[in-house]
């Protein structure tokens, strides 16, 4: 199994969730997170001050999915979140030792 | 417990000390005894029962309460908001509080001692304390407006010149916001209100009211026992001295005093809710309706014309600041919008009910610019961090407005002119003469508010200290002063 995590643009929320279910991922988690990358923060004014905002807001989303599903996942998070300028985010991908749901006791893949 | 006993203190040290000048001031005047106060005279003079008691005009009553009640609602939650709003989210309650409280104790001084100390006849600065805890002021008793036989109830003008005052003491909290000590704002906003407030409010707006200038000889003495800066003819209609100044004159002492917040420079201070910034703007526009027109006192067309360039002249501050800005610094604000919108409500202020609606405009217009410089050039020659820049827009705009008032009150320019209650006509004007009159004015604010401010922080910082703990300020007042969180995320 693998963990899928990925920093995207706030507003490409919604095509990316339309493209995982569509390829059948079950279920995905998702943040509103802040950070820094090789995009630049920007410069707020108020009155007389000037202060520059080096966090910028993001989403990060989490899916744990089957080994076999990764290459199909990574496509589509790359497709739907792209729009080919700086600050698109990124994907990291981990090798998931083990998966539980809590009502059944399930585990491995029939828990996902 | 220490800074309660500390306060305690002060609030008796003024009390006690109050009654010595207004011995003075009944010494002074014993003479002219008999001439009448602008309020209860009417009712309370059976000796000159020839003329029959005058009735308060309803209309003219319920147009002065229902200003009141708005100037109420601009300090409580409008001003409380447009500041809240400016401060970063940790600070946010303790901006709201320091309003909130301000607000009801100078509301409670002003009936005990305030209002009599203002609006009674005494010297040219203080009233004197006849009127202790509103006493003879009852459903009978009248005050005089600005037409000879039309009086309103006193009681309506005791609420309506009590919200004034403590809508000005709220204003000064902005500049040294996010890092005073809360004890130590209350006892200087009772030091402040009782020796700056009350003596400004008298120098300006205590006359003998329009009845008792029957001829020359009768106006020459009713002239002689109003307030120092009405005697020389310094025009403000609703407070641009009295109230703008004076607060941002305390204001800039204060954050002189108190110092620069931690971390300035280095960490980010942005405002933590413009929405809230913009609420509490457009509050301030909408009570600055009763501030403005109800200080015309009677629900009158000069009333109307208050209100009037009240509308105009902010709408054209909001637009010149933000389209300054937009040229200045390539994108326009809503920050500069709500700022120029306060601005030009200020710089409107003295001159109201004074000016036609073009020197409104060009009065609106010119405060948006004037303070947007306010707020950068003049900020930084200052060097003095005013955290919500409240002498950037209540000290540039008030003496903007106090100045310009003596130009466009000029009938030439539209204005209405100074009324003459002897000729019973609008006299001849000069405006040169009149500039210098209100220069008087803004310099005597200057000067008696500056001296009060630095005396009162002195001995508010000696006796209880101006500002809190460097680790209580880095964790944000609302926790650490109150106890509390505005937000829970």
């Amino acid at each position: 199994m693998k963990f899928v995590t990925a920093i995207i643009k706030p507003f490409k929320l919604d095509e990316v969730r339309e493209a995982l279910s569509a390829i059948g991922v079950q279920g995905v988690t998702v943040t509103e997170v802040k950070g820094f990358g090789r995009q630049k923060g920007h410069t707020e004014l108020y009155r007389g001050a000037e202060y520059v905002v080096d966090f910028l807001p993001k989403v990060k989303i989490e899916a744990a999915i089957r080994s076999d599903q990764i290459e199909q996942v990574i496509e589509a998070i790359e497709k739907s979140a792209s729009t080919g300028k700086i600050g698109d985010g990124k994907i990291f991908v981990f090798d998931l030792e083990q998966v539980v749901r809590i009502r059944t006791g399930e585990t491995g893949t029939d828990a996902l | 417990m220490k800074h309660v006993f500390a306060l305690l203190a002060l609030v008796g040290a003024v009390a006690f000390g109050a009654p010595a000048w207004a011995e003075e001031t009944v010494a002074a005047p014993a003479a002219t005894a008999t001439a009448a106060a602008p309020a209860a005279a009417a009712a309370a003079a059976p000796a000159e029962a020839a003329a029959p008691a005058l009735v308060p005009n309803k209309g003219d009553n319920a147009w002065v309460m229902m200003s009141a009640a708005l100037v109420i609602l601009m300090s409580i939650p409008g001003l409380a908001l447009f500041y809240g709003g400016l401060v970063r989210s940790k600070n946010m309650l303790s901006v709201l509080m320091q309003v909130f409280t301000v607000f009801s104790l100078i509301s409670v001084l002003w009936v005990v001692y305030g209002y009599s100390a203002a609006f009674t006849e005494g010297n040219q600065f203080f009233g004197v304390l006849d009127k202790l805890f509103l006493k003879g002021v009852t459903v009978e008793s009248v005050g005089a407006t600005f037409s000879k036989g039309v009086v309103i109830s006193e009681l309506a003008f005791v609420i309506f010149q009590g919200a004034f005052a403590a809508i000005t003491c709220g204003l000064i909290v902005g500049a040294f916001a996010e890092r005073a000590r809360f004890a130590a704002i209350l006892v200087f906003m009772v030091i402040w209100f009782t020796l700056s407030y009350i003596p400004m409010a008298h120098m300006v707006w205590f006359w003998a009211g329009p009845d008792a200038y029957i001829d020359a000889a009768a106006g020459e003495a009713a002239g002689k026992t109003a307030g120092f800066l009405f005697q020389k003819g310094a025009l403000d209609f609703a407070g641009g001295t009295v109230v703008h100044i004076n607060a941002a004159i305390a204001g800039l002492v204060g954050a002189y005093m108190i110092g620069k917040r931690t971390g300035l420079g280095n960490v980010a201070m942005a405002p933590h809710s413009l929405t809230f910034t913009m609420i509490g703007a457009s509050l301030l526009w909408f009570g600055w309706f009763g501030f403005n027109a109800g200080s015309a006192l009677e629900a009158s067309g000069g009333a109307a014309l208050a209100m009037v360039n009240t509308w105009v002249a902010t709408a054209c501050a909001a637009l010149s600041w933000m389209f300054a800005e937009w040229m200045i610094k390539g994108k326009p604000s809503m920050l500069g919008a709500a700022s120029g919108a306060v601005a030009g409500l200020v710089a409107i202020t003295p001159a109201a009910g004074f000016v036609g609606v073009m020197g409104a405009i060009v009065i609106g217009l010119l405060a948006g610019i004037v303070c947007l410089w306010g707020v950068n050039g003049l900020k930084k020659l200052l060097g003095a961090d005013d955290s919500l820049d409240v002498f950037g827009i209540h000290g540039v705009g008030g003496i903007l407005g106090a100045i310009l008032t003596g130009v466009f009150v000029d009938p030439a320019l539209g204005g209405t002119g100074v009324y003459d209650y002897v000729a019973n006509k609008v006299g001849d004007f000069d405006m040169a003469t009149q500039v210098i009159a209100q220069l008087w004015g803004v310099g005597t604010v200057i000067v008696w508010s500056g001296v009060v401010s630095i005396v009162a922080f002195k001995l508010v910082d000696i006796v209880i200290g101006l500002r809190v703990a460097e680790d209580e300020e880095r964790e944000g007042l609302d926790v650490t002063s109150h106890g509390e969180t505005a937000y829970h995320h």
